[in-house]
């Protein structure tokens, strides 16, 4: 049974000189399916829902709940349950090389350092980085660096996984390759993707524009709605 | 220059690699306080061959090596050339010796310590003052974050050169240092963001 996670009314603004400007018109919804993708046109908003997922945003109004925690009030507890990864890989990988990339998601559930870097070199056998892991980050391939990163996020052992466009900056083997680890996890899944094939293999599609979600339901249908607002 | 820093870790098997963090940081403060408090030249320069001979022993690549001491050349001659002429030949090997001798040994310190084993260090050798309210994981994280965002900042200027040169602008100093500026704070936010994404500083 994968976590709940509910939207009630929630709706995001920014102050600007000229009044607010709404990130996210009130919005109820209520996710409970393993695989659900978020897609949309750049600056519809579907970054900031992704965000407000594990509190990185806070909803103006409304409240967002993972398993019944707030992500306001439990901001903490939320995110030890819902992991996230970015786009960019780079912002997200902030230890000099991989081994210790990994172990400092490790640092606060194992305390022994020997446990540690072994917990932390078994990880990255499995993800086909064992031999880079005393290497440093910045001389890793985009797709090794995404694959970190998500290593990174996995090593904390999340209910749910966000991932803000993990393959917009990859090549098509490496898409291919983040993406098949993406969708053989147990995990809950929210995938924010422009990759259209990505979102029909989801269970359930959200295509938001314009700041509202405005299809809500089956993939296939949700990637149709996409294709003709985007030519509209 | 980023390998200056961070990728300056050479993973090996010596004893140097072995010796735990904090021992090691011990020492090096011992060996950068002698470098200073022996006096003459002679074991200036004996404490210089020590440093040399730390360097070969954990196989410190010549060429890196070379780069990273290359900053210090112009220093270098500056005081030689006014030691000689305040103090004549012996202080000036007695400083100079002493000065390549520190910065040898630290070189050899990070090479062979890993940042982690580095940050577990610095967290116990904080552990007395948790009760002052100083948090030493916080600490550790910060002291590591900034050894990741000087290279990180270095590859930002050298992007924002290429794009200022790309347009012809290499000659405009805002052309260079506005987008430099907006980057690295763009940079440090979005890290930020990752931090809390992780959960890590939430405890």
């Amino acid at each position: 049974m994968p976590p709940a996670i509910r939207l009630d009314e929630v709706a995001v603004s920014v102050p600007t000189p000229s009044g607010d400007l709404a990130l996210l018109h009130p919005t109820s919804v209520h996710l409970t399916e393993h695989r659900i993708a978020l897609v949309g046109s750049n600056g519809s908003g579907k970054s900031t829902f992704a965000r407000l997922l594990n509190g990185l945003v806070e909803p103006t109004r409304g409240t967002v709940t993972v398993d019944g925690l707030d992500t306001v009030h439990d901001g903490p507890a939320v995110r030890r349950k819902v992991g996230f990864v970015f786009t960019n890989p780079d912002a997200q990988l902030v230890m000099p090389t991989c081994l210790e990339d990994v172990a400092l998601s490790l640092r606060r559930t194992v305390k022994d350092k020997r446990t540690r870097q072994a917990r932390a070199r078994a990880i990255l056998e499995e993800i086909g980085l064992g031999d880079k892991a005393d290497t440093t980050v910045h001389a890793l391939s985009g797709g090794q660096k995404q694959m970190l990163a998500l290593a990174g996020v996995l090593a904390t052992d999340p209910a749910v996984l966000v991932a803000d466009e993990p393959t917009t900056l990859l090549d098509l083997r490496n898409t291919q390759i983040v993406a098949d680890r993406l969708f053989a996890l147990p995990q809950q899944l929210v995938l924010v993707t422009h990759d259209l094939d990505l979102a029909v293999r989801c269970d359930r599609a959200l295509v938001i524009d314009d700041a509202r979600v405005v299809f809500d339901g089956d993939p296939q249908a949700a990637v149709s709605t996409y294709r003709t607002l985007a030519r509209a | 220059m980023s390998n200056l820093l961070v990728g300056a870790y050479r993973p090996g098997t010596t004893l140097l690699h072995r010796l735990p963090a904090g021992p090691k940081l011990g020492l090096l403060a011992v060996f950068g306080v002698a470098t200073v408090a022996v006096p003459g030249a002679w074991p200036a320069v004996g404490l210089l061959g020590v440093a040399i001979a730390l360097a070969l022993w954990v196989r410190m690549p010549l060429r890196s090596t070379v780069r990273a001491l290359r900053p210090l050349l112009l220093v270098v001659v500056v005081v030689t050339a006014f030691q000689v002429w305040q103090q004549g030949w012996p202080t000036a090997i007695h400083v100079v010796a002493g000065l390549l001798a520190s910065v040898l040994a630290a070189l050899v310190f990070t090479a062979t310590t890993a940042i982690d084993a580095m940050l577990d260090a610095i967290t116990t050798g904080l552990g007395p003052f948790r009760r002052f309210g100083v948090n030493p994981e916080r600490f550790a994280l910060a002291f590591s974050l900034v050894l990741r965002a000087i290279p990180g900042i270095l590859e930002i200027a050298q992007e924002t050169r290429a794009a200022a040169k790309a347009r012809g602008l290499e000659r405009s100093p805002r052309a260079l240092l506005v987008p430099m500026a907006i980057r690295t704070v763009a940079q440090a936010y979005e890290t930020g963001a990752a931090l809390h994404a992780r959960g890590i500083g939430d405890d």
